[in-house]
């Protein structure tokens, strides 16, 4: 297989206070030899908020993010479901929208920079899936997950909308998505059915509306508990902030105790690939992720 | 000839005269490659139950009566196919139940007060000065009807509603049909009450800032309205024709823009509390420390800038089409 290389569009929780996902996803990276060129020009997507106060400028912030990778001549990855859904979904945009396209790129003119709708833009849970392939994972696997029941939680933004998804994320079903549960196998695992596994972690009303983000995030977690899950895992660090460092407030919604690990999907790629788990951030979680 | 399957169907059953819990009855039926829900819901009413209770009318996708769940999936039940839904759940056994158990009143049919009255919250109707004795049409342009055309496909059957994770958790969110059938009337060019609207959609607790993004609604909708789609059409006039209310959710789509032209990327403490505010910042406290001992802020002094930030503030200023005066 020749190497693979993508442009990375890192994201702002990443470099943030998600870092343990961006020293994961760099560490998984680097042992199956994919390359990430981080895009460092790149700017904030926007993570579905932007848009709600000006579209335009939200689209033309990520025409210029998708130039960056353009100009790279890469395929680009991000980790975060909403920056995929910000990003691909701008590109999507503005590949079937020629009027939207000639008018975002006389912005971006001035700025010396134009946009042609040349690369595709993927979570790095589908470049794992669709480019490395799971065969060639399960072949990598030093450490199977072996005694551990993993909770699948897919996030919203890559499996919905579904145009975006069939665009960019090989069309993952919403209802029956599988992607992660395949995951999850290949690296010996076992991964757990439950209800919630496709739902919405509330994130994005955290502060809008505080109860119906906390009591969605303590519905998922729960159900996960209930079915007998160890860990959760998800490749969205924004359900992971709602899940990990808003826990303790989702469980006082719920008026129950939860206590449940939550991994970001590179972290049980590492673990399974025998990274030590420092390097893969494990001890940067509110949630303590070592099982007694 | 046709393919034909025998599948099995667990079915809610439930008679809130006479039932203190529902209960979930088996069918075995067979079923032919172009069969619909709606067959199925027939043939168990017309060959094993004559009692069995569902809505239906049109049978072609208009009229909105026969929305029911299908293995959870929110779907009018003349629209999606039998053997589809089993392959797509890759199963012989699908599960059929109302839109929401617990508002049922005789099987599937359930109590749609909720949809209704929210509904009628965001006057679902066209709010104009009509001369009754015009000399000339009232013209629209195609393009102008354009803009109305998704959100007037609305068939009012509630397939979204009963799909929106906002509405399960907060009974007070008006929703996503009703919220796209208020942005079908406030860009209808006719209409004199965007205003009025807008103010019914925007407030806290109720309206457009309670959605949480999920675009279940989207994707559910069996008539590519896009409600989720239309609530950001709110959003947006909301900020266009200066009606946003200085609060937590107008500064939070807001500190975005402020906060990329600062340093290209996000600082997340400083988002939050450009969005409370300084005194907002207090019950934050907790999951902040929680945060700091992890190891997960980031301190001002250490917030980097995106390369070539000078092209982000150029843009930004080239290319913003709205202004919040909140703030
Ligand atoms: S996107 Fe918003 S309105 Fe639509 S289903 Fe999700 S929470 Fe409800
Ligand atoms: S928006 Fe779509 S799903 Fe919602 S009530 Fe109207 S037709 Fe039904
Ligand atoms: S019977 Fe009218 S929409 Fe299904």
């Amino acid at each position: 297989m020749s190497k693979l290389r993508y442009a990375l569009f890192a994201g702002c929780t990443p470099k943030g206070s998600t870092p343990e996902l961006m020293m994961a996803t760099m560490a998984v990276a680097e042992k199956l030899g994919i390359e990430l060129v981080e895009l460092e020009a790149a700017s904030c997507c926007g993570a579905s908020h932007l848009q709600d106060f000006d579209d335009f400028l939200s689209v033309v912030l990520n025409a210029r993010n998708l130039c960056y990778a353009e100009k790279e001549g890469l395929d680009m990855v991000t980790v975060c479901n909403t920056c995929q859904l910000n990003v691909a979904g701008a590109n999507l945009r503005l590949k079937s929208d020629s009027k939207l396209k000639n008018s975002v790129n006389e912005k971006l003119a001035e700025v010396g920079l134009n946009y042609t709708g040349s690369v595709q833009v993927k979570h790095f849970l589908y470049a794992i899936l669709e480019d490395y392939g799971l065969d060639n994972l399960a072949e990598q696997v030093v450490k199977p997950l072996r005694e551990m029941n993993i909770a699948p939680f897919y996030g919203c933004h890559n499996i919905r909308p579904t145009d975006i998804a069939q665009d960019s994320n090989g069309g993952e079903s919403p209802y029956m998505p599988t992607s992660l549960d395949n995951l999850i196998i290949a690296l010996g695992g076992n991964s757990i059915d439950y209800e919630s596994k496709n739902k919405c972690c509330g994130f994005h009303a955290d502060l809008q509306a505080p109860h119906t983000s906390h009591a969605l995030t303590g519905k998922a977690l729960l159900d996960a508990k209930d079915n007998n899950a160890d860990y959760m895992v998800t490749p969205c660090p924004l359900c992971h902030l709602n899940f990990d460092t808003q826990q303790k407030n989702a469980a006082k919604a719920a008026g129950r105790e939860i206590g449940l690990p939550v991994l970001h999907l590179p972290q049980i790629i590492g673990l399974a690939l025998g990274i030590e788990p420092k390097k893969l951030g494990l001890d940067k979680h509110v949630i303590d992720t070592q099982l007694a | 000839m046709s393919t034909t399957r025998t599948l099995r169907f667990r079915v809610f059953r439930f008679n809130a005269e006479t039932d203190y819990l529902p209960a979930y009855k088996i069918y075995d039926l067979e079923v032919d490659e172009h069969e619909l829900m709606l067959d199925v819901l027939d043939k168990i009413k017309w060959t094993k139950d004559g009692s069995f209770s569902y809505r239906r009318s049109c049978r072609h996708g208009i009229c909105g009566s026969c929305a029911i769940k299908v293995n959870g999936k929110s779907i009018i039940a003349c629209k999606d196919n039998v053997f589809e839904l089993a392959d797509l759940f890759e199963t012989d056994e699908l599960i059929i139940e109302p839109s929401r158990t617990e508002r049922a009143v005789k099987d599937l049919i359930v109590d749609k007060k909720d949809f209704w009255s929210k509904y009628d919250a965001v006057k679902p109707y066209l709010v104009a000065e009509i001369d009754e004795h015009p000399v000339k049409e009232n013209l629209v342009t195609p393009e102008d009807a354009e803009l109305i055309n998704e959100a007037d496909q609305c068939i009012q059957c509630g397939v979204c509603y009963y799909a929106c994770p906002a509405v399960e958790v907060n009974p007070d969110f008006i929703g996503p049909a009703a919220l796209a059938k208020a942005a079908r009337f406030t860009t209808d060019v006719r209409d004199d009450a965007k205003l009025d609207r807008l103010e019914i959609v925007n407030e806290l607790g109720k309206g457009i800032w309670d959605c949480v993004k999920c675009y279940e609604c989207a994707t559910a909708c069996p008539k590519g309205v896009d409600p989720i789609g239309k609530i950001t059409t709110l959003h947006n006039q909301t900020f266009e024709e200066d009606m946003a209310e200085d609060n937590v959710a107008t500064r939070h789509a807001v500190g975005f823009k402020h906060a990329i032209a600062r340093h290209g990327l996000l600082d997340e403490t400083e988002i939050v509390r450009y969005s409370e505010g300084t005194f907002g910042m207090v019950k934050h406290i907790g999951v902040g420390l929680d945060m700091m001992r992890a190891g997960k802020v980031v301190m001002p002094w250490n917030m980097h800038n995106s390369k070539n930030l000078d092209e982000v503030k150029k843009l930004i200023k080239s290319s913003s089409t709205t202004t919040f005066k909140g703030k």
